[in-house]
């Protein structure tokens, strides 16, 4: 697999997925384990953050940088990653991040800060296809940040807010400047913000049942499942079976990067 | 990663004399609309443009100039000027960029061409079997310039082209003849009517073996490269100049072909592109199918204008059936089918479907048709979100991830 002997370090693989929110890197040994990762905002120079990603997910697992084999970037910023030796999609690195887990034939949602995607794998991890949200901001991230920032409130707050309660206002509207003065009318009425803010997690996991049917197993991942678990809860709930959400689900198309770095050699 | 890279697009030589062409034919319409030496006839892209040139007009077509307004980027900043005026950003770019553009005295024929104005109609003339826009937008330039607004109504989503409908629609274009002979002052000539059909016949012959010959494996020629080559058979169908063009061209795509030299070097994929161009990323989408050894070899778009039903002795019942039977006009199961065939003859790897906002007509992915087909075909497909004109509505990104994903998937 590596052509390291015996005296020489041994080495490991990284994968960056640098996506419109955050930038994520995972470390993978030659085993396949994970070693090492970082997780930052992904800010306005790509390449800057992606270096300090790497650099700190180094540091955390012991690592010299000469130790990295190889490395593929993802996600938006991928071309900006510039000790990247290849690159690869979203599409293909949450595919492959998700199977690594799954080990079997599952429908992929990646909720992302910018964008939704559905991914379904047959049973040996090939991709039979995918879709991706239509470009607007409803039902991603991005939703829920403008809807906490309606709200004042801090984006943490917005899970635990959700969990409290469970009964949810309807927020019909596909944009999210509708749905903004949707809240409004139901702030006026005098609903609990806690019911508000699940109603807007309802609303990210309605816009993601309108784009495929989801059938068989379904795996969640993305920031926003990371971040808010009722969301997946919630998806379960809609769709009629509990979803799979795998290990640290933020980090799944970084994993798949990596993955796909140390298949490579 | 990020360094500039040469540009992968193969020129085809044949460009400079289409190029020329173009230039001589919006030249001629520049100066018949300033000496009146001829009258000049403003006409759908596939509205009757055979019947105005029996007649002398010299025929200009706004969507023509609507896809120069794209190409050149002029339309996302002459798009709001119609807007403002009350032209909806959900409607026709087309139109919306074209009305701008007459707002703004703002053409791209002026860089192009030194033309300081498009030439200014004595008639406009539409056929709706393309979608109702058209008329809407003609109708603006007929309060502006007060000129007659005349037309076909072609039924639409038509199954079976019955005689009945092709009949309605010879009426119709009989119909038009005393407007356009007081507008030209010229008596109807039915054997001038039937050199210029069987003109406008050889073009489609002609165009139609340069978009065949990207059965080829590997392709001489892009989907990019035809939007750009149909520009005579667009603007200039009816004139035997636009022969002679298409048999330079095809000799040029057959040496190609004869040395095994593809429009895509190492062509390793092939894909058909549904829907229409996004015409101010024509050269973004081509170096990016060429980067990844992708030919996107056909598309309904460009195969549009193929008229072979112009073949039938009686000019009319041949002009009715061209404009009737287009892919465009047809039902989603005529258009299924279409695409199979299509996906067969060229030896397709996979679809990809324009979801164009503003233009529901050319946008064939809205009620499950891609699915479908997938599934019987066996084929994979993207569906991208974009435009034709309107790039506020396209995101470069989000295309670009999905065009990488569908060419990994099969690659
Ligand atoms: S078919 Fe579409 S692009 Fe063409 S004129 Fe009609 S609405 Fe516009």
């Amino acid at each position: 697999m590596s052509n390291a002997s015996s005296d020489s370090p041994p080495v490991f693989f990284c994968g960056v997925d640098v996506g419109a929110s955050a930038t994520k890197v995972v470390l993978l040994d030659g085993g396949g384990d994970i070693a090492g990762s970082d997780v930052r905002l992904s800010g306005v120079d790509y390449q800057e953050t992606a270096e300090q990603a790497l650099a700190e997910a180094l540091a955390g697992a012991g690592l010299a940088r000469e130790q990295v084999e190889r490395t593929v970037a993802t996600g938006y910023g991928r071309r900006n990653v510039g000790f990247a030796d290849e690159v690869s999609t979203e599409i293909q690195c949450h595919g492959v991040g998700c199977y690594h887990w799954a080990q079997r034939a599952i429908t992929v949602v990646d909720i992302g800060g910018q964008d939704n995607k559905v991914i379904r794998l047959a049973a040996d991890g090939k991709r039979l296809d995918f879709k991706m949200n239509r470009k607007c901001a409803a039902g991603t991230g991005a939703f829920i940040e403008e809807i906490a920032l309606r709200l004042a409130l801090p984006l943490e707050q917005m899970e635990e807010l959700a969990a409290s309660t469970q009964r949810a206002v309807k927020l019909s509207s596909f944009c999210t400047v509708f749905a903004k003065t949707e809240i409004l009318s139901h702030l006026r009425a005098g609903v609990p913000v806690a019911e508000i803010v699940r109603g807007a997690f309802l609303s990210v996991v309605q816009r993601v049942i309108e784009m495929d049917p989801l059938g068989g197993d379904v795996v969640l991942t993305g920031g926003v499942v990371a971040h808010n678990p009722t969301v997946g809860a919630l998806l379960g709930e809609r769709i009629g079976r509990p979803v799979i959400v795998p290990p640290q689900p933020q980090l799944t198309g970084a994993l798949g990067a990596a993955l796909i770095a140390r298949r490579a050699v | 990663m990020a360094e500039e890279r040469k540009s992968l697009i193969k020129k085809i030589g044949s460009t400079a004399a289409m190029n020329e062409l173009m230039a001589e034919y919006f030249k001629e319409l520049d100066q018949a609309a300033n000496t009146h030496s001829a009258k000049v006839a403003w006409c759908t892209s596939v509205g009757p443009a055979e019947l105005l040139r029996a007649f002398g007009f010299g025929v200009y077509f706004p969507e023509n100039h609507g896809a120069m307004l794209g190409t050149s980027r002029l339309a996302p900043d002459l798009i709001p000027a119609a807007n403002a005026v009350g032209y909806s950003p959900d409607i026709c770019s087309y139109c919306t960029s074209d009305v701008g553009s007459y707002l703004q005295k703002n053409t791209p024929l002026t860089k192009a061409f030194g033309i300081k104005t498009v030439p200014r109609p004595d008639v406009l003339v539409y056929n709706t079997n393309q979608c109702r826009d058209v008329q809407d937008w003609f109708s603006f330039y007929q309060r502006e310039f007060d000129v007659p607004l005349i037309g076909v109504e072609t039924p639409r989503s038509v199954g079976e082209v019955k005689s009945e409908q092709v009949q309605d629609i010879v009426v119709q274009l009989k119909g038009l003849i005393p407007a356009l002979e007081q507008v030209s002052s010229q008596k109807f000539d039915i054997d001038r009517l039937r050199e210029v059909v069987a003109s406008s016949y050889r073009c489609t012959l002609g165009w139609k073996k340069v978009l065949r010959a990207a059965e080829n494996v590997p392709s001489p020629i892009t989907f990019f490269d035809g939007t750009i080559h149909m520009g005579p058979a667009v603007v200039l169908r009816g004139d035997d100049r636009a022969i002679g063009y298409y048999e330079t061209l095809h000799a040029e795509l057959q040496q190609r072909i004869e040395q095994n030299n593809g429009a895509v070097d190492g062509e390793k994929l092939r894909f058909f592109w549904e829907g229409m161009p996004v015409w101010g990323k024509l050269r973004a989408h081509a170096e990016l199918f060429a980067e990844n050894r992708a030919c996107v070899v056909a598309s309904t778009y460009c195969n549009s204008w193929i008229f072979e039903p112009l073949a039938e002795p009686d000019p009319f019942l041949g002009m009715a059936r061209a404009y009737t039977e287009l892919f465009i006009v047809r039902s989603e199961a005529y258009k299924e089918r279409y695409l199979e065939g299509m996906a067969r003859d060229y030896r397709i790897d996979g679809f990809i479907y324009h979801d164009a906002k503003t233009c529901p007509n050319n946008s064939n992915n809205r009620y499950g048709l891609p699915g479908r087909l997938a599934q019987k075909l066996e084929l994979p497909y993207v569906v991208f979100n974009g435009d034709l004109n309107d790039l506020r509505l396209y995101s470069e990104e989000q295309a670009r991830t999905q065009f990488e994903a569908l060419i990994e998937q099969v690659s």
